[in-house]
């Protein structure tokens, strides 16, 4: 016993510090993988509060770009409800069938005040949370693509996983045929994304348009993701498919969230099937 | 002594502030920016109780972790260089050693003041990217990033140094 407290003292530093050292690798372990819920995250009420004053000055350096790009999807948006005015006149006469108007997606407007592009695993900060119905895993998208996916969801804030990130794994499919392939990031460009999986019969060329598959519950069809900028074929498979952004990832301002209402029912769905 | 405490309590505050407001901001060359913060481990007073010294290192890196969304990597770097720096000061100095009470690093030799400040950032660096990539295949990218970032950490650190000797 003498022995045990006598080494304690003699060795309480390196003990402190081993302690302290094993705390903070575990945190660097939990860090890494996808599932578990992070206890060191930027959505809490100290980290968002700093990052939005600080966000408020750099907001201005962008003012114009975040403008222009605003008012482009305003054009985009108005031009499709003027197409949608059309359509409904022709059907003035029909039964309005209820059920057709039942709405899948809904989106929520936030800012970015926090944005990472130049590590291997990347997180942004946004200034809303569950008080304004966000919760975990819902697509974030701005209207030139994807951005990424939320994480951990305070009261006010919420960190979003970035799709520069090593654990970032995104359906996508081609606009013109509907082979599909997963997005990942290899953490060497931030604007260049690398799509797997995609089936050698899937033929492809540079400047091909890439589009969100729609087949997770996460991102809705059709959501613009960029183009294919590079590939090679080795063995009678895609060795590597780049696909340049439209996004500049660097530079991201106002972003959407997307809820999808039916994502319980298809998850359950999905679970009730696999049990089977 | 109590002006000692509020400076080192201030060089705290302002240190983490400047990092994660200013510096996490600042990327040179698209993706470099200085760890400065590495500046309290350097000048923070040696004194017989180390074990309130490695508590601070931890909660720094830690606080700094938590605004990167970086899991405990700050946190366990800031942490090791804060336990070697003794030792490796001892050993710099050739002394077996050193009076606590009066020693006081920025009146060291200029040089000794480099050697000690660049081993231990870049002691730093390596280990931050090194948990950050976690793979050896990474090595490349990990190693050139460490030395990067070193470089600029050590040119800020030894002008902050000089600022801050300059106004006693």
């Amino acid at each position: 016993m003498q022995q045990i407290v006598s080494f304690i003292i003699k060795y309480k530093y390196f003990l402190l510090f081993l302690l302290l050292e094993i705390i903070a690798i575990s945190f660097t372990i939990q860090n890494h993988s996808y599932h578990n819920s992070k206890f060191v995250n930027s959505a809490n009420f100290l980290t968002g509060g700093i990052y939005k004053r600080v966000n408020r000055f750099k907001e201005y350096g962008h003012l114009k770009e975040h403008n222009t790009q605003l008012l482009n999807e305003n054009v985009r948006l108005k031009n499709l409800l003027s197409q949608q005015n059309r359509v409904l006149s022709t059907e003035a006469n029909e039964i309005i069938d209820s059920t057709r108007y039942f709405q899948i997606y809904s989106y929520t407007p936030a800012k970015v005040i926090d944005n990472q592009y130049y590590r291997k695993y990347n997180y942004l900060t946004i200034d809303k949370g569950y008080k304004q119905g966000l919760s975990q895993d819902q697509a974030v998208v701005n209207s030139k693509g994807i951005i990424g996916i939320t994480k951990n969801v305070s009261k006010n804030y919420t960190t979003v996983l970035s799709i520069l990130n090593e654990n970032s794994k995104i359906n996508a499919r081609l606009s013109n045929s509907l082979h599909f392939g997963t997005l990942q990031w290899d953490g060497k460009d931030y604007n260049v994304l690398q799509l797997v999986d995609l089936p050698i019969q899937a033929s492809i060329k540079e400047g091909d348009t890439l589009i969100t598959g729609g087949k997770s519950v996460i991102f809705p069809e059709g959501i613009p993701v960029g183009v294919i900028s590079g590939f090679e074929v080795e063995n009678n498979n895609y060795r590597f498919i780049n696909v340049k952004l439209f996004n500049d990832m660097s530079a991201i301002g106002p972003v959407n969230i997307i809820t999808n209402f039916d994502k319980k029912e298809i998850l359950e769905l999905q679970q009730t099937t696999t049990d089977e | 002594m109590n002006s000692n405490i509020l400076q080192n309590i201030i060089l705290f505050i302002s240190l983490f502030l400047i990092q994660v407001v200013i510096l996490d901001n600042i990327l040179l060359f698209g993706y470099i920016n200085p760890f400065l913060y590495v500046l309290f481990v350097i000048v923070f007073p040696f004194r017989k109780g180390r074990g309130f010294f490695l508590f601070l290192c931890f909660l720094l890196g830690l606080l700094i972790d938590f605004f990167s969304n970086s899991g405990g990597t700050n946190a366990a770097a800031t942490l090791f260089i804060g336990y070697i720096r003794l030792p490796l000061l001892k050993t710099i100095l050739r002394k077996s050693d050193i009076d606590f009470l009066v020693f006081n690093i920025t009146k060291q030799p200029f040089l000794k003041i480099l050697s000690y400040t660049s081993i231990l950032v870049l002691t730093h660096s390596v280990l931050i990217f090194s948990l950050e990539y976690f793979s050896f295949a990474d090595i490349g990218i990990i190693l050139n990033r460490s030395l990067l970032t070193s470089i600029f950490t050590i040119i800020l650190i030894m002008f902050s140094i000089v600022l801050l000797t300059r106004k006693k």
